[in-house]
């Protein structure tokens, strides 16, 4: 239990930390989002020296920052000037949707990297395994804005798809079926291309691991003793296997998070990643820290999973942190 | 399958694409600015062998194209003058290397312009805009590496020598930064930058966001380094002797490092490149008129060109090789050094 409290409260300094690099940076910014109104002739000075005002951008940062952090344990996380709100809620709803992305995207990635790799890896050598290798090598050096775009293209020029957005007009009158149906045609790109950008590693890393593990001594002597294969390779060499996959699992989770910026913004995905180009683009301040903060979370988030899984899975490292 | 193989020889492959683009205007018909409003989104032009009459030409020739009249996105060949494809020809001038003014390019024509890979929504030659257009990204990816491994290598191997407080207070730091989510830092750095700046402006600022953000996975690699190195029984005698510490970090610390360093440099270079990419795709990079591989492909955000321009969609068949190559650089230097270890996902926390 302690070993968790430890581990949280790292991640806790860790996001602090994040938070005064993020206001740092912005205090060094020049220009802010009411810089803008004052090209505009129909807004005096005065009005947007008042807004500056009311919107505390006059402070120093210390105040700034100390005032964000009153807002965020009110739950706001400061205040968006482009859509006049609470940045927290902005967040939550566009969080949700990557999340949504995220989760469907990895388990379809891992349950292909489990089963490709370990099927590669009972024929190291061969010409699948080799065939496999090559396909993931190929994978790997296309970047995912490259991959996102050329899915794109295809399903334009096909048809297949709905390209854009997560819902099609008029989805509140469609039942419930039909409604499963169109988040799934919609999700199906975005999901695809970050499965895809994901998989190559996935698969490296569980063939590696599967193949370590069955050329291990203790597998070779149950094989001699002649335990079927489906049993040797599903029973002991998957969990001999487990530890470095899971810490895997983890970080993967958080990278699949926090990457699948670029595919939201090609695929135009409701989630962070356009909200955050916005939010840049207009210079929106606290929309940004927090978009940042938001996927520092998951990543973090992300980590700590692994680190619980491995605990529970892995008695040597419970051994390990009780020694400790 | 890419492991088995030297180092040297995709040191080789990656010098030959290198010496392509940084070379453009040679291997470039036209200047990559040049506008034809008479030919926007022109595909790109057939290659024929054999001319409207039937008689085979020994040159390949091609048909100058114009917009098919009553229509404003459909072009036709005017069948009745073949225009020969020549080689060596002059046009242009350009500097090459930015250096030697020359005026000589691969391959032209004289009668009408030859689109190899069709040309934009201002009728500029797309393989030109991409070759120049790599010259920028490749630049950016490769300095920005260029400073993240300085910076890196700097902090790594102050933190690593003198370790204590400096030590403590840098890696703290550097676990941070590692902590973050890198492109996202990238966006709130160029956030929080002027927005409106000029193209020479941009693409510095750009080099040094980059580069600003890379520097803590190889400063924790090189410190790593640095620890063990300096308890070698040589360093320790070169101490004894009365060597200074610039001195042993010069010439027996840093050395060591090398290996480290150059593996890091092999995976940086993709990152940044598609870094720049990313940004200038985003509309946040270097701007018009200049091209890069990133704002080259801006242009299929307009769901028009998605939908009837494919050959837009080449710069980003442009990188493929390039990242072949750094990827298979990698890891060959990593099987032969047998140092570093891809730092990918799952480098520990």
């Amino acid at each position: 239990m302690r070993y968790f409290l430890r581990r949280l409260l790292q991640a806790a300094f860790l996001l602090i930390g994040v938070s005064i690099l993020t206001f740092l940076f912005s205090a060094l910014a020049p220009g802010n989002y009411f810089d803008e109104m004052r090209l505009n002739p129909q807004i005096s000075p005065e009005t947007v020296a008042a807004l500056r005002v009311q919107y505390q951008l006059d402070r120093p940062v210390p105040v700034r920052y100390l005032r964000w952090v009153n807002s965020l344990l009110h739950g706001e996380m400061g205040y968006s000037f482009a859509y006049n709100s609470p940045v927290a809620p902005l967040l939550w709803v566009r969080a949700r949707n990557t999340l949504l992305l995220a989760l469907v995207a990895s388990l379809i990635a891992w349950t292909l990297a489990l089963t490709l790799g370990i099927w590669s890896a009972t024929r190291l050598g061969r010409l699948p395994d080799r065939a496999l290798s090559g396909i993931t090598a190929a994978l790997l050096v296309i970047p995912d804005l490259v991959l996102a775009l050329g899915l794109l293209i295809i399903a334009v020029r096909t048809g297949w798809f709905p390209t854009g957005g997560m819902i099609s007009v008029g989805f509140d009158s469609l039942s419930p079926l039909e409604k499963l149906r169109d988040l799934a045609l919609h999700m199906a790109l975005p999901v695809t291309a970050l499965a895809l950008s994901a998989l190559p590693t996935l698969v490296r890393h569980v063939r590696a691991a599967i193949a370590d593990a069955l050329s291990a001594p203790f597998l070779r002597v149950a094989a001699s003793h002649g335990i079927p294969r489906r049993t040797l390779l599903y029973r002991y060499a998957l969990r001999a296997a487990a530890n470095p996959l899971i810490s895997l699992f983890g970080l993967s989770l958080g990278a699949l998070l926090s990457g699948s910026l670029v595919i939201e913004v090609v695929m135009s995905w409701p989630g962070l990643g356009p909200l955050l180009l916005e939010a840049i683009l207009a210079r929106d301040l606290y929309v940004v820290i927090g978009g940042v903060l938001c996927s520092t979370v998951f990543l973090v988030a992300g980590n700590f999973l692994a680190d619980v899984l491995l605990y529970l899975a892995d008695p040597r490292i419970r051994t390990q942190v009780a020694a400790r | 399958m890419i492991q088995r193989r030297g180092w040297k020889r995709w040191l080789i492959a990656l010098a030959v694409l290198h010496g392509i683009v940084a070379s453009a205007g040679f291997f470039t018909p036209y200047d990559p600015t040049e506008q034809d409003r008479e030919r926007p989104y022109l595909p790109p032009m057939k290659i024929h062998l054999v001319d409207a009459q039937g008689h085979f030409h020994l040159r390949p020739f091609f048909y100058a194209e114009h917009l098919r009249a009553g229509s404003f996105d459909q072009f036709e060949e005017s069948t009745d003058q073949p225009v020969p494809l020549r080689f060596f020809v002059s046009g242009v001038r350009y500097r090459l290397f930015g250096l030697l003014p020359s005026g000589i390019h691969l391959f032209g024509a004289q009668a009408s312009r030859f689109y190899l890979l069709g040309s934009d929504a201002y009728g500029r030659d797309q393989f030109s805009r991409i070759l120049y257009g790599g010259q920028i990204s490749l630049l950016a990816g490769l300095f920005g590496a260029g400073l993240t491994l300085f910076f890196g290598t700097l902090i790594g191997a102050t933190a690593g020598y003198y370790g204590g407080w400096r030590d403590g207070l840098l890696m703290r730091v550097a676990e941070l930064f590692v902590a973050l989510p890198w492109l996202y830092l990238l966006f709130a750095l160029r956030a929080f930058l002027p927005l409106a700046v000029s193209p020479v402006q941009a693409f510095f600022l750009i080099i040094s966001v980059i580069g600003a953000v890379g520097w803590a996975r190889p400063a924790r690699l090189v410190r790593g380094v640095v620890l063990s190195a300096k308890e070698r029984d040589f360093v320790r005698a070169a101490r004894g002797f009365g060597a200074t510490d610039w001195y042993l970090l010069r010439r027996h610390i840093l050395p060591e490092t090398s290996s480290v360093v150059l593996t890091q440099a092999a995976i940086l270079v993709p990152q940044f490149v598609l870094a720049e990419m990313t940004l200038s795709f985003l509309g946040l990079g270097v701007p018009e008129p200049l091209p890069s591989w990133g704002s080259l492909l801006a242009s299929l955000q307009q769901y028009s060109v998605l939908v009837s321009s494919w050959w837009m969609y080449a710069p980003a068949l442009a990188i493929v090789p390039f990242f072949l190559g750094y990827l298979g650089l990698a890891s060959a230097l990593q099987q032969d050094t047998g140092a570093g270890k891809i730092v990918n996902m799952t480098d520990e926390t």
